[in-house]
């Protein structure tokens, strides 16, 4: 393929807003690694879940005008279908926990991630035959603007912002090429994913509930021991994390355009891969990750070949786990006796 | 363990044969070569073919045994190594057609019997390259990185690469043979009743039962020898096992390679017996299954990686065949039955968990295997969480 470094900024910020949506799902797989030591393997579903639920939640509001009649009732739309299938996929996530995982806590360790590719194996055939086997469009009610930082027909550096049917040589003359782009979307997406890390990362490192979890992921038994109800912080982990993935199961229904009973296994795998990236059980380490593997997975498919785009994710896990197990942030893993 | 008896001898007790055990063998003995034969004399090939089909996901379930039940690796990717016996076997057959003189020359229907031990090879050689660098993580990471490599396997294929593969229209390309094994034409029977002829799904599907003999012939050998007690020990603890000087790499490769093996004995059969392959038949989903399989049948154990095999590969095929045929018409509509066909993913699924909660250790578990899932040691956790829980019983709200 073709290296034009002309084509970078473009990558980088695509990359960004893929890194977001890798990042919210990474949450879910390092908080439940965290506390549990699992490979949370249904979690990929909970992002597809949410993506469901909110296209749900986003057909029964929109037949409400006045979410649909006026820019405030848009946005009141998307945010309201956000919580909700937030909610929703939390809940799930939840009795996931409580049906098919607590039963196992103190099983061998390859007994819930067995129990877990059960789980996403139901989950995924439920909506396969109960929703449907094909992918569904996702709609996005508002208008989507390129924000463009341009050379115009010049040679200077422009501003513009274009519509879905605007050409930048209408706007800016002849000549005039694109340096970066960002749309509505990625704007949304990479703003939303950064108030949400931020205030998961306060929550857990500032709030009482949020030490109660950092108590719990560093000694379940000992925490449990000083007051800490272990079942319910392990219940609150398994609201937080699928309620991010589906908050990203949504986003990348809006950004792709469309929703599929599958389409959780990929971007599952390369969040997981993320959250190894930054250090498993390493909740800054999993943001970094997300963000990391986004702009190398942008880069290498603009730059490498798209036909190998997933590759590249399997490739950097693999490489990790062997020379740098404890990822980016984590501390190296010694196994206990 | 508690106050229970470990009997180590428990492996070659159950190899003692008693009558009662002579008359089960040959109960299915008859049944292996009566089925079939009865099927192929009636016309219904579909039903030769499922037998075959399940043979060959015997043959797989048994291979992975290996690797999850006797060693303890979790391996997602084992499909990688089924779809390298598969594609390695029709892209030498092609060299090998090239050296004894075209598709058509006389000795072209030995490819297979030829590119059977050289697919084996490549894929437990596959194994051992994965193997080696992998090998070393820890259980569930072990399961995510073959996860990976399966799908890198899976996506190179469909890419393409190196221009052999032809993407995912499949091998092999317009123009191109994959030879009939030599014996696949043979009618040796022409009953005057029937039309009865050595089909070549029969043929297949005697080919498939002597490879699964031959697999239980040797994994039951494997067992009692010094690496099956190494794996055992591996499996239980691996660093009592170090300590005793079993060497963990050695013997994780061991199991590795091998059970890679078995997968390329499918694959290279799966890809000479149906004539076609593609990438689709190699994904994920299909690993999944064979973990289905080995698991819901019992992990380590022979008959019960059989049984898992026959249950997952045949069952829905079985009831969407007689549906289609009279004998459960009257209970089943046809659609009804294909129905089944589409739900059993969802049924296996909810299966694993289940099997997990209430039965860990499978169908048809090994003794042993059955005493380590359910076993007492993590009784010191649960006694102190349940003590924990009992003194917490009453004072409500819980403040952190």
């Amino acid at each position: 393929m073709h290296f034009n470094i002309a084509d970078v900024p473009q990558q980088l910020v695509n990359g960004l807003t893929l890194g977001g949506m890798y990042a919210l799902i990474a949450l879910g797989y390092t908080l439940v690694y965290g506390i549990l030591l699992m490979i949370n393997f249904a979690h990929s579903e909970m992002f597809m879940a949410g993506a469901y639920f909110g296209l749900l939640w986003l057909n029964i509001l929109s037949k409400q005008s006045f979410f649909t009649g006026s820019a405030v009732g848009l946005v009141l739309l998307y945010g309201v279908s956000i919580v909700l299938s937030a909610i929703m996929t939390g809940i799930l996530g939840v009795l996931i926990e409580r049906f098919a995982y607590r039963p196992l806590r103190h099983a061998p360790r390859l007994a819930p991630l067995i129990s877990a590719i059960g789980v996403s194996l139901f989950l995924q055939n439920a909506v396969l035959l109960w929703v449907s086997s094909r992918s569904i469009p996702f709609p996005v009610k508002f208008p989507v603007y390129q924000y463009t930082l341009a050379r115009d027909g010049s040679g200077s550096l422009a501003f513009t912002v274009l519509g879905a049917s605007d050409k930048i040589v209408d706007k800016l003359g002849q000549g005039a090429h694109a340096i970066v782009q960002f749309s509505t979307l990625q704007i949304m997406i990479i703003v939303v994913t950064l108030v949400l890390l931020f205030v998961l990362d306060t929550f857990v490192s500032r709030t009482k509930l949020g030490k109660a979890m950092r108590a719990t992921a560093q000694d379940r038994d000992t925490a449990g021991l000083m007051g800490v109800d272990i079942n319910r912080i392990i219940a609150i982990t398994f609201f937080i994390g699928p309620a991010m993935g589906a908050v990203a199961g949504i986003f990348s229904g809006m950004y792709y355009g469309n929703i599929k009973y599958n389409m959780g296994f990929i971007p599952g795998i390369k969040s997981f891969t993320a959250a190894v990236l930054g250090g498993i059980g390493n909740l800054r380490g999993a943001m970094l990750g997300g963000f990391v593997l986004g702009m190398a997975e942008a880069l290498a498919s603009g730059f490498i070949s798209t036909a190998y785009k997933d590759v590249i994710a399997f490739v950097i896990l693999i490489l990790v786990l062997i020379f740098r197990p404890g990822g980016l942030l984590g501390e190296s893993v010694v196994e206990k006796v | 363990m508690g106050g229970s008896k470990v009997d180590i001898k428990t492996n070659v007790q159950s190899a003692r044969l008693t009558p009662k055990k002579i008359a089960l063998y040959a109960a299915i003995a008859v049944f292996l070569v009566a089925a079939p034969v009865y099927f192929q004399s009636v016309g219904n090939v579909f039903m030769v073919r499922i037998f075959a089909l399940v043979g060959i996901y015997v043959m797989l379930a048994l291979g992975l045994n290996i690797v999850v039940g006797y060693a303890g690796l979790l391996d997602l990717g084992y499909v990688a190594f089924y779809g390298m016996g598969a594609y390695s076997g029709v892209l030498l057959g092609y060299v090998f057609q090239k050296v004894v003189g075209g598709p058509d020359a006389p000795l072209a229907g030995l490819s297979y019997w030829a590119l059977l031990p050289v697919a084996a090879l490549m894929a437990a050689l596959t194994g051992i390259a994965l193997g080696t660098p992998v090998l070393r993580l820890r259980g569930d990471y072990l399961a995510i990185v073959t996860l990976g490599f399966g799908e890198i396997v899976r996506i190179a294929l469909q890419n393409d690469i190196f221009g052999l593969t032809n993407g995912s229209a499949g091998l092999p390309r317009v123009g191109e043979f994959i030879v009939p094994a030599a014996g696949q034409k043979w009618t040796f029977l022409n009953l005057s009743t029937s039309t009865f002829t050595f089909s070549k799904d029969l043929f297949w599907y005697a080919v498939v039962v002597a490879l699964c003999l031959l697999t239980i012939f040797v994994i039951r050998r494997l067992d009692n020898s010094r690496l099956g007690r190494a794996w055992v020990a591996m499996r239980e603890d691996e660093v009592a096992a170090a300590a005793t000087g079993v060497n963990i790499m050695t013997t994780k490769l061991w199991a590795f390679s091998l059970g890679a093996m078995w997968g390329g004995i499918a694959g290279i059969t799966y890809a000479y017996w149906v004539g076609f392959i593609s990438p689709e038949s190699f994904n994920f989903m299909e690993s999944v299954l064979i973990v289905c399989m080995v698991v819901l049948g019992g992990m380590g154990s022979i008959p019960g990686s059989i049984v898992g095999a026959i249950i997952i590969a045949g069952l829905p095929e079985v009831i969407r065949g007689l549906a289609q045929s009279t004998a459960l018409s009257r209970f089943l509509t046809a659609e009804q039955a294909s129905r089944i066909g589409d739900y059993r993913f969802l049924i296996f699924g909810g299966l694993l968990v289940v099997m997990m909660a209430v039965r860990p250790q499978g169908i048809l578990p090994s003794t042993r295997r059955a005493r380590e899932l359910t076993s007492e040691e993590p009784i010191i956790e649960e006694e102190n969480t349940d003590l924990w829980e009992v003194e917490h019983k009453h004072d409500l709200p819980h403040k952190l």
